[in-house]
């Protein structure tokens, strides 16, 4: 479907040197990493060097400029967006992706909880606050039951508590054979199987 | 097809329940009720022009949506999680044209129904008419999602809708029209032949677009 990108039937997350130019700039170029089922990767680095990039075109949404990546088909990604409908009722809201992804009432109450939201079914998307956008996002992305999720920052705005359900639900998915990819600079309660550490490329030259 | 039938059911049910549907035919009666005080009550001359102004009034409502049309969905990320999911951009612009057809052909069509005997038209100027706007309503709507994508997430996207959207509209207008005249022919002809090719292109030029501002 897209330039050096496949979509297999297989369940692991690969990347064999991939670059990407935004805007006329190399954010990050010959980029080489794995993550197998059940394996979480960590991604840091300063603002602007390409973390949600990354993120974005392994989601589909971006275009390698080099490189390829394969990356299991059934994907799920939480940005800074939120993609629900504002005015309706949360639960209303999240059920237009339940719909899309083939789930029931079961999944969506199900993942209501999973994000703490379930006493704010009935409350409209508008009236959320930061941190109950945050949770909100989460909800839909748990909603998805994706093998792999792609995270930005997923501890942004969430008090103590939440980071630590936050930690759960991430150590559920991975129990359960997921795959996580998350760029956060917020410490998350899991273990990460390695960190890839992203670094502005003109200081890699000086360095060279 | 089972994901399009949710997004257009979706996109239909927020329309009519945010009452953007009904600014449109809301402007549309006015302007029906305004053009007999502005020239008088001349039977004739209303049955000469009413048809021309409805048809004028069609083009102006189709503007009144533009910015509402793809904005606020591509903003909040929306279109990202269905491209997540395998849709392509030309399923979700196709998706975008069935569902705003649905939200505005219809009430138009009563719309204008409604004003046409403001205007005096009865009999076969008003099967005429009908039949015409029937026929244009798919191009319109065809138009609008397309200038709503290429201008989404553009400074003073409204006004450059409307600078871009009557110059393409124009065909539409002459044939439109020109069904209504006594020498109408084969106009309806002409506008089903261009609304068929307008909505033809409307996925892949509405999704090119919006896989461009993506980047």
């Amino acid at each position: 479907m897209n330039k050096g990108q496949s979509t297999g039937s297989n369940d692991r997350l690969f990347s064999e040197a991939l670059s990407c130019v935004r805007g006329g700039r190399i954010l990050f170029r010959g980029l080489t990493f794995a993550l197998e089922p059940g394996q979480a990767g960590l991604l840091t680095g300063p603002n602007g060097v390409g973390k949600s990039s990354l993120l974005r075109l392994l989601a589909g949404l971006l275009q390698p400029s080099a490189g390829l990546c394969k990356i299991p088909a059934n994907k799920a990604l939480c940005d800074d967006r939120l993609a629900l409908d504002e005015h309706l009722p949360f639960e209303q809201a999240l059920r237009f992706w339940a719909k899309l992804d083939g789930k029931g009432q079961a999944e969506v109450a199900a993942a209501m909880v999973g994000a703490g939201l379930d006493h704010l079914a009935e409350v409209p998307v508008r009236y959320f606050s930061t941190g109950q956008r945050q949770r909100a996002r989460l909800a839909r992305t748990y909603l998805a039951d994706a093998r792999l999720w792609l995270l930005d920052e997923p501890a942004n705005g969430l008090d103590t508590d939440s980071v630590d359900q936050l930690g759960r639900a991430l150590q559920s998915h991975l129990d359960d054979g997921g795959i996580i990819l998350a760029a956060s600079h917020i410490p998350l309660p899991i273990v990460f199987d390695f960190t890839l550490q992203l670094q502005p490329l003109e200081e890699l030259e000086a360095c060279l | 097809m089972n994901s399009i039938a949710t997004i257009v059911w979706r996109d239909v049910r927020q329309s009519y329940a945010s009452g953007g549907t009904w600014l449109p035919v809301i402007f549309y009666l006015s302007a029906a009720t305004l053009f007999p005080f502005a020239v008088g009550p001349d039977r004739e001359l209303l049955l000469q022009t009413g048809g021309g102004i409805l048809w004028i009034s069609a083009l102006l409502a189709t503007l009144l949506p533009l910015d509402r049309l793809i904005q606020p969905d591509l903003e909040n990320g929306i279109y990202d999680q269905l491209i997540v999911r395998g849709l392509s951009d030309e399923m979700i612009a196709a998706a975008r044209l069935v569902s705003h057809w649905l939200s505005f052909g219809p009430p138009l069509l009563l719309a204008a129904f409604l004003a046409s005997g403001l205007m005096g038209l009865e009999g076969e100027a008003l099967g005429t008419l009908l039949a015409s706007l029937a026929i244009a309503t798919p191009a319109l709507a065809g138009l609008a999602v397309m200038i709503a994508s290429l201008t989404a997430g553009l400074k003073g996207a409204g006004a450059l809708g409307g600078l871009l959207l009557v110059p393409l509209a124009i065909p539409l207008l002459i044939f439109g029209a020109g069904s209504l005249s006594a020498q109408g022919g084969s106009a309806l002809l002409f506008l089903g032949a261009i609304s068929l090719m307008l909505v033809a292109i409307t996925p892949f030029a509405a999704g090119a677009a919006l896989s461009a501002v993506r980047e």
